[in-house]
């Protein structure tokens, strides 16, 4: 029973590492920038959140309607200046760019805000709630509510990128933007958006792991990056289910590894990822043939 | 249709191929003497001067590596913290078995190449960005594995042994002068390097990755090489940070901070070139030193400056001085000097 349990917790983690990964893999995919800084920014709008439910006293879940907002305006902001400067001059500059950023954030939260962990919701019931099945397995509303909260915004994602106007747009300024601009959209304003879609989606994710567990200045590399692309690797470069089900694997191999030794939770999901990465290197549900 | 070398060769006699416009021997001279001197530093400062040498030796080496992966061979690493961290492990593995400390370091450096071996198995598979990350999750995991083993101190680290019978003065000395071999080897090591055949690959792909495919250059080779030279250059400078710090730790020579050193001071100095670590290593070390009281705040303004330089002045410092002067200490491509008075020279280093 209790190794059903720890699938059932996986697969609900799962949904959180997806939430981590959709915006890296966004950011790939249209503006062909891996960004460094994913996890680092995800802090960034879980350490927001904190300050606003402190300053405002709005409720707790609610919290996510300021927060998503300012993101998304700052991933507009970083996407027109910094990052699509590096974009001008070439992959390595991104990589070098997002990589400084990453170390300016993690350290400036470092001396800032202290080491110190913190999380997100004080005394709302649906975080300490659970429901039960049978006798050992117990299942937290929040975990429920992150997880489909998840795969709405994966729906959503999907949705607005093959059916909407927009969404046509931004596909086809990631396979050619200078094509894209002759034809009269500016594919700089396009990537902005872009940007501020994916930086919607870390704010997401930040806002969830405050809530379910602590955020502290290391956690956007630790956990938040290095799970995101985990499940981005295993579930195949490209594909947004691809990233679910990659989130699921590696939040399962997590749980079964700490069910096997407590210690070994985090090492159980790398070498489940790099499992991948020699037997399948396409990922789960990726396609061949990767340049 | 003719060869390049029928087209030239009318005008071979007017041109001399030379490594470099000024005479490499003043240079070198001058190296020799730097290095001589500062051999001599143990006798005449104190020991808290060489405590700051050493740290500097570290990065030195650190940047001159990470310069070789992600200026020459395009391999943007953030996972060199792996090989910091195991050339630590290593020294502290053979010093509990009775090794000197000392005499464990080439060992250890050695080990560390071979290590490199598998996890570029792992992590070449993936490109650029990806490849980033995934060197990444590389260091996390090799840390992981290591904390595992409670007889080499398992999360928490260990000192050193082997080091209770120096005195403090004979130790510093000796720290000192490990790490000035290490630089001076690695330095050494990577100028050679360039000048042969490896080098002429990894400067046809620093410049263009597509040309230099499509010339018959192999770079996969030539990546795995680069990739195994950097382990064991950051594995002897780990090596290094475990003597002069006498205790190994996980969290502190696994640290991210090892990579966002070396990439800093490289990115600073400039990329793609051997002086620009140094010239950048000497920034980090002024930074570092000047704020050293005001915790993560040199990583901060180191971290803003690298990001100013990578936007807006993409050779870095030494790329700043090489526009105006023309210079190069370790002259490694070519240049065509006439022979003949009226002929104009234009010719570039690689």
């Amino acid at each position: 029973m209790a190794w059903v349990n720890a699938i059932i917790q996986g697969v609900l983690t799962g949904g959180l590492y997806a939430l981590f990964a959709c915006g890296l893999s966004l950011m790939f995919g249209v503006m062909k920038v891996v960004n460094l800084a994913h996890g680092d920014l995800a802090v960034v709008a879980g350490y927001i959140a904190i300050g606003v439910i402190t300053v405002t006293h709005i409720p707790v879940l609610w919290s996510f309607l300021i927060v998503v907002p300012v993101m998304a305006a700052l991933g507009y902001v970083l996407q027109r200046t910094i990052i699509q400067g590096a974009l001008d001059r070439g992959v390595l500059t991104t990589l070098m760019v997002t990589f400084g950023l990453s170390v300016v954030i993690e350290n400036g939260l470092l001396q800032f805000f202290s080491a110190n962990s913190r999380g997100i919701g004080v005394g709302l019931s649906l975080i300490t709630a659970s429901f039960s099945i049978g006798s050992q397995i117990q299942i937290a509303y929040l975990l429920v509510l992150i997880f489909a909260v998840a795969v709405l915004v994966l729906l959503g994602l999907q949705f607005f990128l093959s059916k909407s106007k927009f969404g046509r747009l931004i596909r086809a300024s990631a396979d050619d933007p200078e094509a894209t601009q002759l034809a009269g959209a500016d594919y700089r304003h396009v990537f902005g958006i872009a940007a501020a879609l994916a930086f919607a989606t870390v704010a997401l994710g930040g806002i969830a792991y405050g809530m379910y567990s602590q955020l502290s200045p290391t956690t956007g590399t630790d956990t938040i990056l290095l799970f995101a692309f985990a499940a981005v690797v295993i579930g195949g470069l490209g594909s947004l289910w691809g990233t679910l089900l990659g989130g699921v694997v590696l939040g399962v191999a997590q749980q079964i590894g700490a069910q096997i030794n407590i210690s070994d939770e985090v090492l159980a999901g790398y070498i489940v990822f790099l499992a991948v990465l020699v037997l399948r290197p396409q990922g789960l549900i990726g396609r061949r043939a990767q340049s | 249709m003719s060869t390049i070398a029928q087209t030239v060769a009318p005008y071979a006699a007017d041109f001399r191929v030379t490594r470099s416009r000024r005479s490499v021997v003043w240079t070198g001279a001058g190296a020799l003497l730097v290095v001589v001197v500062l051999a001599y530093f143990p006798y005449i400062v104190h020991s808290g001067t060489t405590a700051i040498l050493v740290q500097a030796f570290i990065v030195l080496t650190l940047a001159s590596m990470w310069n070789l992966l992600a200026g020459y061979a395009g391999l943007v690493s953030v996972g060199q913290q792996a090989f910091v961290g195991l050339g630590g492990y290593f020294v502290l593995i053979l010093g509990l078995h009775g090794l000197s400390p000392f005499a464990a370091l080439p060992i250890s450096a050695i080990g560390c190449g071979v290590a490199a071996l598998p996890l570029w198995w792992l992590v070449s598979r993936l490109r650029s960005g990806y490849f980033a990350i995934a060197t990444w999750v590389m260091a996390a995991t090799v840390m992981l594995i290591i904390e595992k083993f409670s007889s080499i101190g398992g999360g928490t680290g260990m000192p050193l042994p082997g080091l209770a019978g120096y005195g403090p003065t004979l130790l510093a000395a000796d720290t000192y002068w490990a790490g000035l071999a290490v630089t001076v080897l690695a330095l050494l090591g990577i100028y050679l390097l360039l000048r042969g055949r490896l080098g002429l690959v990894l400067t046809a792909i620093r410049d263009d990755e597509v040309a230099a495919r499509s010339s018959g250059a192999r770079i996969g080779l030539a990546r795995l090489l680069v990739f195994v030279v950097a382990g064991v250059g950051c594995g002897a400078a780990g090596a290094v940070l475990a003597i002069s710090q006498l205790q190994v730790q996980p969290s502190a020579v696994f640290s991210i901070n090892w990579t966002a050193e070396m990439a800093f001071a490289t990115i600073i100095g400039g990329l793609g070139t051997i002086e620009g670590p140094i010239i950048g290593t000497i920034v980090y070390m002024v930074l570092q030193q000047t704020l050293q009281s005001y915790n993560a705040w040199y990583l901060i303004i180191l971290g803003l400056v690298a990001i100013t330089v990578a936007l807006f002045a993409r050779r870095g410092l030494w790329g700043l001085v090489d526009d105006r002067l023309n210079v190069r200490l370790f002259p490694v491509g070519y240049y065509l000097r006439p022979q003949v008075a009226g002929r104009s020279s234009d010719g570039k280093d690689a």
